[in-house]
C-alpha cells in the first residue's frame, strides 16, 4: 500500500513550497526529507533518484518525481484540483504559469547581490501591481464567483493565495488597490485545509533567511 | 466552426517554436501573425488579447491562450499526445520539463555577444551531454520501446527531438555517445508529420539571427544586455 508522499528538498520554501501548499490544500499528509549536507545530495545523485540531478524530488505512488511543474500537475490531477475538462485545465494552467512567473522573481530575490535588492524589490512590486494582480482582480470581478475557474476550488486558487501572501511579506500594502483579491484572500484563508496550513506548526516554511541561503549555496556548490 | 489555430509571435523560434513543432507533429495546420512593429504589439495590448501582456499568444478553440506551457499542454491533451492516464502524463511532464530546461538555455543565445555565445555554447553542450541526454538515453535503453512513454508517440518525443536538433546545431556530433538517442532521432524524424515539418518550406523557423534580435528588442523595447550562464 502506498505510504504518504515524501518530499526531498532543503528546509525552506524554494521550488518545493508550491507543492507543500497543494498537498496541504488537498488535505494530503506528507513526509519531508531535508537536505542539509553535500553528502546527502551526492548520495541521491549516485543512487539515481534524481532524473536530472536536481531537487525537488517527490516520492509519490511508486514514482520518484522531479520537475516541480510535473509534480504539481500530478497532484492537482489526482486530487481533482485541475478543472473538469481540457478548457478548464487550460485556464488553470494559464493562471498558474502567470503566477509562477511572479513567484520566480520572489524565488531568486534572496540570491541577488545586495546592490540589486532594492531594484529587484521594485520590479516585484511593479509586476504584481501592474501585470499579475490586475488580471486576477478582473477574472474574479467579471464572473463574481468564489473561485478562479469553473466555480470550483482548484490549483489556480491555491497558487494565487500563496503568491498573494508571499508578495505581502515583501510589500504589505500591495493589495490596497484590489478589493476582489482582498476578499479572495480571506475566503481562501478560511478554507479548512488552508487555514490549518497557515497555522504555526504546519509544514509551511518561513521566508528564506541567511542560514537557508547558505545551505543551498553550499550543497549546490554555487 | 473553429478555424485553424493562429499563432502570434515574432518571425523566429523563441518560445513559440515548441508550439509549432507540436501542432505540426499532430498534423494540425495553423496560421501565423508575425510581430514586426511596436504598434502591432501595442494594439494587442490595448485590445486585451495578451493576458499577461506577453507573447506567445495562440488563438485556439475560441480562447486567446498565453503561457507557452499552458498552450502546449492544451494541444497535447486535445490531440492525444499526453499519455493515457495520470501516471503517463506525469512521466511526459517530467521529460518535457527537462527538455524545456535544456532548450531554455538556448533562448538567450541570439542576444549574446560573440564571446558570450562561445561560453553559452560550451555550457549548453556540457549540460546536454552530462545531465539531459544521459537521462533520456537511459529511459529508452531500459524499456527498449520506440517512444519515451507508454509505447506511444507523445509530446515528450516531439520535444526531445526538437531539443536534440537544436543542440546538434551547436555541436554536430553531440549525439556520439548516445546510440539510443541516435536511433530515436532517426525514428521520430521519419514520422510523416515530422518529416514534413523538417522539409524546406514548412513553418519551422531557422536559427535566430541579428534581424530577429533587432525586431524583438524594438517591439518589446527590451534594450538591456543579456548574459551567458
Amino acid at each position: 500500500m502506498p505510504g504518504k508522499p515524501r518530499l526531498t528538498y532543503f528546509n525552506g520554501r524554494g521550488r518545493m513550497e508550491p507543492v507543500r501548499w497543494l498537498l496541504a490544500a488537498a488535505g494530503v499528509e506528507f513526509e519531508e526529507n531535508f537536505l542539509e549536507t553535500k553528502e546527502q545530495y551526492e548520495k541521491l545523485m549516485k543512487d539515481g533518484s534524481l532524473m536530472f540531478q536536481q531537487v525537488p524530488l517527490v516520492e509519490i505512488d511508486g514514482m520518484k518525481m522531479v520537475q516541480s511543474r510535473a509534480i504539481a500537475n500530478y497532484i492537482a490531477g489526482k486530487y481533482n484540483l485541475y478543472g473538469k475538462d481540457l478548457k478548464e485545465r487550460a485556464l488553470i494552467d494559464m493562471y498558474v504559469e502567470g503566477i509562477t512567473d511572479l513567484m520566480q522573481m520572489i524565488l531568486v530575490f534572496p540570491f541577488s547581490p545586495p546592490d540589486a535588492k532594492e531594484k529587484n524589490l521594485d520590479s516585484i512590486k511593479e509586476r504584481a501591481t501592474n501585470r499579475y494582480f490586475p488580471v486576477f482582480e478582473k477574472v474574479l470581478k467579471e464572473h463574481g464567483q468564489d473561485f478562479l475557474v469553473g466555480n470550483k476550488f482548484s490549483w489556480a486558487d491555491v497558487q494565487l493565495i500563496e503568491a498573494i501572501l508571499a508578495v505581502e511579506e515583501k510589500i504589505p500594502a500591495v493589495l490596497s488597490g484590489f478589493p476582489q483579491l482582498q476578499a479572495f484572500k480571506i475566503r481562501m484563508s478560511d478554507m479548512p485545509t488552508i487555514k490549518k496550513f497557515l497555522q504555526p506548526g504546519s509544514p509551511r516554511k518561513p521566508p528564506p533567511d541567511e542560514c537557508y541561503i547558505e545551505t543551498v549555496l553550499k550543497i549546490l556548490k554555487i | 466552426m473553429a478555424g485553424k489555430p493562429k499563432l502570434y509571435y515574432f518571425d523566429g523560434r523563441g518560445k513559440m517554436e515548441s508550439v509549432r513543432w507540436l501542432l505540426a507533429a499532430a498534423g494540425v495546420e495553423f496560421e501565423e501573425e508575425f510581430l514586426e512593429t511596436r504598434e502591432q504589439y501595442e494594439k494587442l495590448l490595448q485590445d486585451g488579447s495578451l493576458l499577461f501582456q506577453q507573447v506567445p499568444m495562440v488563438e485556439i478553440d475560441g480562447m486567446k491562450m498565453v503561457q507557452t506551457r499552458a498552450i502546449l499542454s492544451y494541444i497535447a491533451g486535445k490531440y492525444n499526445l499526453y499519455g493515457k492516464d495520470l501516471k503517463e502524463r506525469a512521466l511526459i511532464d517530467m521529460y518535457v520539463g527537462g527538455t524545456d530546461d535544456l532548450m531554455g538555455f538556448l533562448l538567450v543565445f541570439p542576444f549574446l555577444s560573440a564571446e558570450d555565445k562561445e561560453k553559452q555554447r560550451a555550457f549548453v553542450v556540457q549540460k546536454a551531454t552530462s545531465r539531459y541526454f544521459p537521462a533520456y538515453e537511459k529511459v529508452l535503453k531500459d524499456h527498449g520501446h520506440d517512444f519515451l512513454v507508454g509505447n506511444n508517440f507523445s509530446w515528450a518525443d516531439v520535444h526531445l527531438l526538437e531539443a536534440i536538433l537544436m543542440i546538434e546545431e551547436k555541436k554536430s556530433d553531440v549525439l556520439s555517445g548516445f546510440p539510443q538517442l541516435q536511433a530515436f532521432k532517426a525514428r521520430i524524424s521519419s514520422i510523416p508529420t515530422i518529416k514534413k515539418f523538417l522539409e524546406p518550406g514548412s513553418q519551422r523557423k531557422p536559427i535566430s539571427d541579428d534581424k530577429y534580435v533587432e525586431t524583438v528588442r524594438r517591439v518589446l523595447r527590451m534594450y538591456y544586455d543579456m548574459k551567458a550562464n
